[in-house]
């Protein structure tokens, strides 16, 4: 502890840009806390009391300089404003060709779920130079992801998903906390961000004990619940089929469409009854889906909507879902 | 001047004892004096509390207490400060005794809602002390849901509760104010003669009955949800948490100004009275209050920033805080022109307005971090905010109060303080207050998050040097309580008015009669200017034939 | 003091009835803007999840008896008339008028409380009371529907407690005026509880169709 570092280590793409900012800001505050300060006490110094008989003369203040003092800093302010902005959207706009992992916080871990089906707690692999993008819930209070190497963190809130994004650029050990108060251990809701080499992160997602893919974890949920009995592929299930539903548009009853979004796929699993597909139900077979409150838990929600992305028409539904994201993970398969 | 303090002469105080005289009074400055102990036992319950959490938080690791006491103790700090110290504190205290002898006025327009406000106040307060001393409250003085409405087994009732009552004084003294400030003005004081400090008393007054009874709903809603398991804010019943953020930051957003505006409020007096100079640019200050009032209710969501709420959500409340900004930015500038060419005495009073200005610099400055949502997102709930809002409210209102207290000690009691004692604890103050605060400004952008009760070993040195200087801070505000109490016995009695100071309220004798004023006085002359008795009195001019009035 | 203090009903530290009224009025307004912050927060409640649940709140709305909500919205508006004639009656000096529309003010008063208490009894038959054996079995997503019957029930029990306290402070009024208090120069009290009684009527006249009307206006 010989020297006090001033800052956390830079290691993702947005830590740099941040910390422009927060240096110009820095800079900008010493500026005029100087300036304040100087006048303060040359003022103080120069008009001090010299016998209690002193009546200064009154001075009425002068508009231009009213004028000079609200506008200059006013334009500064809406710099500060545009560059804090454009910060904030980028960090808050999620790129497109991100990897994706899901995160449930819980009183009092974190719980990290890889696309590829590695999971783990407390503790997160993510290779260097890819874009990583977190879906984040939680099973019960408000929590916040936090990683201050990378510059980043989003609130958990129960019941929606949120997300997070970062592209790490030094391999290395981070902190990862838990930022919103959550009770008695919030403190100890605190893990490590490990970025790899990508060939060290391939190894790593070899190598573990292999419970298949997330995707194929929702498939065996897909048929355990029943989901397979109505939702079948060839359009002939009591339910609507859900083969490249995945970020289309949907139609529903009274005229509305919604885009088929993690947020549409959770409510229509828990409340099945708040949004339905035009022509449902089925008017030959009459039925309502039950809600599957309190019987998924966020991870297997998760699980499910990692299957039903996984459903495309070409294969078929229960062919091969494995390679979902085969594109994304690289050259060398995850998959033996 | 000796010969007429000899004189035993009836003012406010020794006009009847009894405790009854006190109890049952409806004498605006009797109730302030009893809103001054009741906010000091909080001031210093509040403060027991921010000792402790700095002394476990001297280490990485828990070992002073459990986690359970240490949540319970940050909430309790949270709690006992902003809702029973520094919301009430100086318009409670200070606005109280102030605000008629201001203005010129015999009482606030309605003194038994006065009192009536002071019992509330305690009513609320026994209610939260029994919440506090039966197990404490472990949620944070932010009762964020769905940790408060369905997870936490801790007191949030019952806290809620005396929140709620709490509330009711705070509105009643700000309806007080703007009844009084409206109506009750001395022949002659026009608003724009009127003292800064009832400007900035008049915009927080505003917040208080705009604001408050915003968040009394909310504690109620949320009280409701607690008893009867329906959910308004509970995503597993159908709620929306974040509903709750919303509507808590919108009181609790213009909370912050209704501790800050009373206090830039006594700054301006504090300046213009050791400076010897009219406020440059009164009605810029004068309107900045008000500003500051109005634009106070449009930037809550700043505070949740990394709420999922979205993007150009968060551009507009963006920009809003950043206008937000320029009004206080105003004040600064005008009070440190002030100073130009003025005649600066260095009584104590004056070193607090300079440590205000200079910490709320600070403070005000590192909102503009705060208000860049980019770089909000990672300062977010660490130490930084902790930080930023002790640099405004400690450094600012704290400072200022204090300051205050000083000032018109010799009104309030008819003693004065010991300068040489008052000026060594202010400067004891200003030091730890720094030490304390500063430290945390790069724990935060390091990455501390805040309310951890362990913490990575990386941070201790930083930690270490903050819990040094809360336990300087901690000394500090222990020598004024003394002085203070000791003063009242065997402080020196001083002039009506020690200061050569101008306002109204040094035209009466100090401790005032209970009517404040023999006669209704009629003012002539502007806000900041001598009374032209006074003006005479200062250049060795006055009369021997006149007489006091 | 000043010999202005021998005026009846002017209080010591006013210098005269005019200053008196004016803080008592502007007292009630500024009290008045505080209460409408205080619903307002309910307000918010109402409309966001009223947007995200329409059929729920809907479906629940439809439950509740209009007719007699909309019995009890004439019965406050007949009060406000009678209100509005006691301020009348208190400025031109009419004493036994004066009483006369008190009485009336409060009898409308106790009337709309003694509805709101039948409707009230009612929900407690059909357990619909949230979080107390609340049962649902129509159309709407029960949990849904029970939140529409907490805010139905904050909104209208805060209501109602304000009607609680306006008749208290009409019965104080009442014996004011029964004891010869008011004069035609002094009677700024009725004004200022006339203020108070409108306000409330006023509240009750918007949560009427909010809460009653919701599910008519769905069904077609």
């Amino acid at each position: 502890m010989q020297t006090l570092p001033m800052m956390p280590e830079q290691a993702s793409t947005a830590a740099s840009e941040v910390d422009a900012l927060y240096i110009f800001l820095v800079a900008l505050t010493t500026v005029f806390a100087i300036l304040i300060a100087g006048a303060i006490v040359y003022f103080a110094v120069k008009y001090r009391r010299r016998s209690p008989q002193d009546l200064p003369r009154p001075i009425e203040g002068a508009l231009k300089l009213e004028i000079f003092w609200s506008v200059i800093p006013f334009i500064i302010s809406m710099g500060i404003f545009a560059w804090g902005t454009s910060i904030y959207f980028k960090q808050y706009r999620m790129p497109a060709e991100a990897m994706e992992i899901y995160v449930v916080g819980k009183q009092w871990m974190w719980k990290f779920q890889h696309i590829e089906g590695q999971r783990e707690i407390n503790e997160l692999h993510i290779p260097l130079g890819r874009k990583v993008k977190l879906t984040m819930t939680t099973e019960d209070v408000i929590h916040s992801l936090y990683i201050p190497a990378f510059r980043v963190k989003t609130d958990v809130v129960p019941g929606k998903y949120t997300s997070l994004w970062f592209e790490a650029t030094k391999a290395g050990r981070y902190h990862l906390f838990c930022a919103e108060y959550c009770g008695t251990n919030h403190s100890g809701m605190i893990g490590w961000i490990e970025v790899m080499e990508p060939p060290d992160y391939q190894a790593w997602l070899a190598g573990g004990k292999q419970e298949g893919s997330l995707a194929q974890a929702g498939e065996k949920l897909f048929q355990s619940l029943a989901c397979a009995n109505c939702h079948k592929s060839d359009q002939a299930g009591k339910g609507p089929a859900l083969d490249d539903l995945f970020g289309s548009v949907v139609a529903l009853q009274g005229g509305q469409t919604v885009t088929a979004d993690v947020e549409y796929i959770r409510e229509s699993i828990l409340n099945p009854q708040a949004k339905i597909v035009a022509g449902f139900p089925r008017p030959q077979m009459p039925a309502s889906m039950p809600t599957f409150q309190g019987l998924v838990t966020e991870e297997q929600m998760l699980q499910l909507i990692e299957y039903i992305k996984s459903l495309k028409t070409k294969q078929g539904a229960s062919a091969q879902p494995t390679q979902p994201q085969a594109s994304e993970t690289g050259a060398g398969k995850p998959q033996k | 001047m000796e010969a007429i303090v000899d004189q035993p002469r009836v003012h406010y105080i020794n006009k009847e004892y009894g405790v009854k005289s006190w109890l049952l009074t409806v004498d605006h400055k009797r109730i302030a004096l009893l809103y001054l102990a009741s906010v000091t036992l909080f001031f210093f319950l509040g403060g027991a509390f921010a000792v402790a959490l700095r002394l476990e938080l001297m280490t990485p690791q828990g070992d002073l207490m459990q986690a359970e006491t240490y949540n319970r103790m940050f909430t309790m700090h949270g709690v006992v400060m902003v809702f029973f110290f520094l919301i009430p504190g100086i318009p409670a205290v200070l606005g109280n005794f102030l605000v008629p002898l201001m203005i010129g006025a015999r009482d606030l327009a309605f003194p038994r809602l006065n009192l009536l406000s002071w019992y509330i106040y305690n009513v609320g307060a026994i209610f939260t002390l029994y919440a506090i001393i039966s197990g404490g409250v472990d949620t944070g003085w932010t009762f964020y849901t769905p940790y408060s409405t369905t997870y936490s087994s801790s007191n949030v009732l019952l806290t809620g509760i005396g929140i709620f009552i709490t509330g009711f004084s705070s509105i009643l003294t700000g309806l007080n104010f703007i009844v009084t400030i409206h109506t009750m003005r001395a022949p002659g004081m026009t608003w724009f003669r009127l003292p800064l400090f009832i400007w900035s008393h008049y915009a927080t007054s505003l917040i208080m009955i705009l604001g408050t009874p915003v968040v009394a709903i909310t504690v109620l809603l949320l009280a409701l949800e607690r008893i009867a398991r329906v959910g308004i804010f509970d995503p597993a019943l159908g709620g929306d948490p974040i509903l709750f953020q919303h509507l808590f930051w919108f009181y609790s957003h213009p909370a912050v100004y209704i501790m800050v505006l009373p206090a830039m409020g006594v700054v301006s007096e504090l300046i213009a009275n050791f400076a010897r100079k009219n406020i440059f640019g009164y009605k810029f200050v004068a309107f900045a209050s008000m500003a500051i009032a109005v634009f106070g209710f449009l930037v809550w969501g700043h505070h949740m920033f990394t709420s999922s709420q979205s993007v150009y959500a968060g551009m507009i409340f963006s920009f809003l805080s950043f206008a937000v900004a320029i009004p206080s930015a105003v004040k600064v500038f005008n009070w440190t022109a002030t100073l130009y060419k003025s005649s600066i005495s260095y009584s104590t009073p004056l070193l607090y307005a300079l440590g205000f200005i200079g910490l709320f610099t600070i403070g005000g400055m590192t909102g503009l971090f705060l208000a860049a949502a980019g770089l909000d997102i990672h300062v977010h709930d660490t130490y930084f905010v902790v930080a930023h809002f002790h640099y405004v409210m400690v450094g600012g209102t704290l400072m200022a109060y204090m300051g205050g207290l000083h000032y018109w000690w010799p009104k309030i009691t008819g003693r004065m303080y010991p300068e040489g004692w008052a000026k060594f604890s202010a400067l004891i103050i200003f030091v730890g207050f720094n030490l304390t605060f500063f430290p945390q400004f790069i724990l935060g952008y390091q990455g501390m998050p805040r309310r951890y009760y362990a913490y990575p070993p990386e941070f201790q040195v930083l930690n270490v040097m903050s819990t040094a200087g809360a336990s300087i801070l901690g000394f500090g505000v222990l020598f004024p309580m003394v002085y203070f109490v000791w003063s009242m016995r065997y402080g020196k009695v001083p002039a009506d008015n020690p200061w050569g100071a101008f306002g109204l309220e040094w035209q009466t004798s100090s401790p005032p009669p209970t009517e404040n004023f023999k006669q209704t006085p009629v003012v002539t002359w502007e806000a900041y200017e001598f009374s032209p008795r006074d003006k005479m009195e200062i250049l060795g001019l006055r009369g021997v034939e006149e007489t006091k009035v | 003091m000043e010999d202005t203090h021998s005026v009846k009903g002017l209080a010591h530290h006013f210098d005269d009835m005019e200053q008196q009224r004016e803080a008592g009025t502007l007292g009630m307004w500024a009290f008045l803007i505080t209460e409408i912050m205080f619903f307002g927060g309910l307000f918010m409640a109402y409309i966001l999840y009223r947007s995200k649940y329409p059929e729920a709140f809907s479906s629940a709305s439809g439950h509740l008896n209009w007719r007699l909500g909309a019995a009890n919205t004439v019965v406050l508006i007949v009060s406000s008339l009678t209100m509005a004639l006691a301020v009348y009656y208190s400025q031109t000096g009419n004493k036994r008028l004066l009483i006369t529309m008190l009485v009336l003010t409060m009898i409308l008063g106790a009337t709309f409380l003694v509805v709101k208490g039948f409707e009230y009894h009612t929900k407690w038959v059909d357990h619909l009371i949230p979080g107390f054996g609340f049962e649902w079995h129509l159309a709407g997503d029960p949990q849904k529907v029970q939140m529409f019957y907490f805010i139905y029930f904050a909104m209208t029990g805060i209501h109602a407690l304000h009607m609680v306290v306006g008749l208290g402070i009409m019965a104080v009024i009442l014996r004011m005026a029964m004891k010869d208090r008011f004069t035609q120069t002094y009677h700024s009290p009725v004004e200022i509880s006339g203020l108070y009684w409108h306000f409330v009527d006023i509240v009750w006249i918007f949560l009427f169709p909010l809460l009653y009307l919701l599910g008519a206006h769905e069904g077609h």
